[in-house]
């Protein structure tokens, strides 16, 4: 099954790419080499990379740095720790060769990674397969993947995913990517940019030239458009840009208002969003496909942050009508809408989970600032981080990780990541100050 | 701090602070480029100049709240009757809040005390057609510090002249 979806998802990817699965198929969950993600605390589970063989001299540029990326990936998780070359004893030259477990064992280590790259024409063939050290046998089977050297890091992100789901059943986040809000300057003038940078943070590039005040940029369900609020004509709009043409259009323009915090419905087609006028902020919906506008709250007070569910049916937001910030829910045509928080303080900037079963938010109370999840009924709410200022949470595709902006007392704001089980709180390098994170859906 | 006090270091940041319209005077939210030149003499009382330090661009809300205190319907009192004597000049409304929210909440919350002024002058006599609002949350506090006394300046709405008698 596993082997199958990654095909598909493979060959979508790397379009002519030579790429086929190697090795016996085995089943994915044999053997006990597992991690149960649970909410109690787990010891890393560790694990060593033999250093990928490079099958020619043009792969020993990339050998190296494969390895790292793939490790890196792992352990970011908090669910893994590397056990570092320098301890290794057993080396893997060949992956035909039978592995010595009792080299790895020796080191503690409970799954083993090995890898074998080759160059030719400006492709790339990654080879890579897992062990589980343990009862000594390969996990799952070997994958090969290739494409165009540039590529590379995908590739290796790619590797990282499969370990990952082997191991923990879940989904990788590890190629995939992450827009946000660059800032620079002093913060009574700051120049804002939207940035576009691999989930590790590399490949950073830029896509507005911070001409403009923009803020809050999400990402369509296939990561090819984002949307964002941009300053452009001086008034707050929305605006509709596609990654790869860099095509751009404001949308849901309407004189005499203020129109921002868009978002994509899961098919990609309507975008829900907020508008002011008179004081008073409703959500609408625009249909992408025929310009149809809808008006989805009517109350006078403020609706805003809106979020759709994983099936398009419902959609989240937050508004004020109750006299403070809470958290509703109502049927993403409009309609009645019901409360879902109940808990002291003010919420915000809800976002439903990709697996349906949570919605992320910011709270406000006693002067701290919480993200938290709960159910979608309200209940089981858990705060899992506390601030100065932390806000606005987005989340991984397998919906096990959230990253969001964090901004101590009198400093710039960042980002950081968090688990689900409020462990493994960590920053997400970034070049420059950074707000407004959205984690793009799992790359095709 | 008194409020003239406070309003002494919010115009002074307002230097700072320029506009992206270069036939905007004054105001805390647009960008860097323009400059305060063009605003005239704050001697002359026909002047953006007088309007932003005599009669005071801005007024200010507590927390989470777009309601009008003496203080604030005081000034834009005085606001609309340098417009019914201005009629040559129309006002965009900015409207921001301090950092302590979150940034599309602040957006709407701005817009709610833009509004709030736009009505107050509204009834006061200015047409609404010389009258535009605009929010910008809380990316452009007149002064950044993680501080009351900060919040306090940047919960503000701020009357921004240009040129134009508008519709």
């Amino acid at each position: 099954m596993t082997v199958t979806r990654t095909l598909a998802l493979l060959l979508a990817l790397i379009a002519a790419a030579a790429f086929a699965p190697i090795g016996p198929a085995r089943a994915q969950s044999e053997g006990p080499l597992r991690i149960e993600i649970t909410e109690g605390v787990i010891e890393p589970m560790p694990f060593a990379i033999a250093p990928f063989i490079a099958a020619d001299s043009s792969a020993e540029d990339y050998t190296g740095r494969i390895t790292r990326v793939i490790a890196n990936d792992l352990a970011s998780t908090g669910l893994f720790r590397e056990i570092g070359r320098d301890a290794h004893i057993g080396r893997v030259t060949s992956l035909d060769a039978p592995i010595q477990y009792a080299d790895w064992r020796a080191i503690n280590a409970q799954a083993l990674i090995a890898g074998r790259a080759s160059v030719s024409g400006g492709r790339i063939t990654l080879g890579f397969r897992l062990f589980d050290v343990v009862s000594g046998q390969q996990m799952g089977q070997g994958l090969e993947f290739a494409g165009d050297v540039d590529d590379w890091r995908r590739m290796a992100h790619k590797i990282a995913d499969e370990v990952y789901s082997r191991i923990t059943g879940e989904e990788g986040y590890f190629d995939t990517r992450i827009v946000f809000v660059a800032e620079t300057g002093p913060a009574e003038n700051r120049t804002k940019r939207i940035a576009i940078m691999d989930q590790d943070g590399a490949n950073l590039s830029y896509l507005t030239d911070g001409s403009a005040l923009v803020f809050a940029p999400r990402f369509s369900p296939t990561g090819r458009r984002i949307l964002f609020t941009s300053y452009d004509s001086g008034f707050p709009r929305i605006v509709l840009l596609d990654i790869t043409t860099m095509r751009r259009q404001i949308i849901g323009e309407q004189e005499g208002t203020m129109t921002f915090a868009p978002r994509f419905s899961p098919d990609g087609d309507t975008v829900v969003y907020s508008l002011s006028v008179g004081g008073t902020t409703d959500l609408y919906s625009l249909d992408l496909t025929n310009g149809q506008r809808r008006q989805l709250t009517n109350a006078p007070s403020i609706a805003t942050a809106p979020s759709f569910s994983p099936d398009g049916r419902r959609i989240v937001f937050e508004s004020d009508r109750s006299g403070s910030s809470q958290l509703y829910i109502m049927p993403a045509g409009g309609g009645e809408a019901e409360r879902i928080s109940f808990g002291q303080g003010r919420y915000g900037t809800p976002v439903w989970s990709p697996r349906g079963d949570l919605i992320a938010f910011t709270k406000q109370h006693e002067g701290r600032f919480h993200i938290g999840v709960m159910r979608v009924d309200g209940s089981e709410e858990r705060l899992l981080t506390a601030s100065f200022l932390d806000e606005g949470p987005t989340w991984a595709p397998n919906g096990r990780v959230i990253m969001f902006t964090r901004q101590n007392a009198g400093g710039d704001p960042a980002l950081y990541s968090v688990d689900i089980s409020g462990r493994n709180l960590r920053r997400v390098p970034t070049e420059t100050a950074a707000s407004d994170p959205a984690w793009s859906p799992s790359l095709p | 701090m008194t409020h003239f006090t406070k309003l002494l270091i919010a115009v002074a940041a307002l230097g700072l602070a320029a506009c992206a319209n270069p036939e905007q005077f004054g105001g805390g939210g647009a960008d860097g480029a323009g400059a305060t030149a063009g605003q005239g003499d704050a001697g002359d009382p026909t002047s953006p100049a007088y309007f932003n330090e005599r009669v005071g661009d801005r007024v200010f809300f507590t927390v989470d709240s777009s309601s009008l205190s003496d203080e604030a319907r005081a000034t834009l009192r005085a606001q609309a009757r340098w417009l019914n004597d201005n009629p040559d000049y129309r006002v965009i409304i900015e409207g921001h809040a301090d950092e302590r929210g979150t940034r599309e909440y602040n957006v709407a919350l701005g817009a709610r005390r833009a509004n709030a002024v736009a009505e107050f002058l509204n009834a006061q006599g200015i047409a609404s057609g010389r009258i535009e609002t605009v929010s910008y949350g809380k990316e452009r506090p007149v002064e950044a510090c993680a501080a009351q006394r900060c919040w306090d300046l940047n919960r503000r709405a701020v009357t921004v002249i240009s040129v134009g008698a508008g519709v």
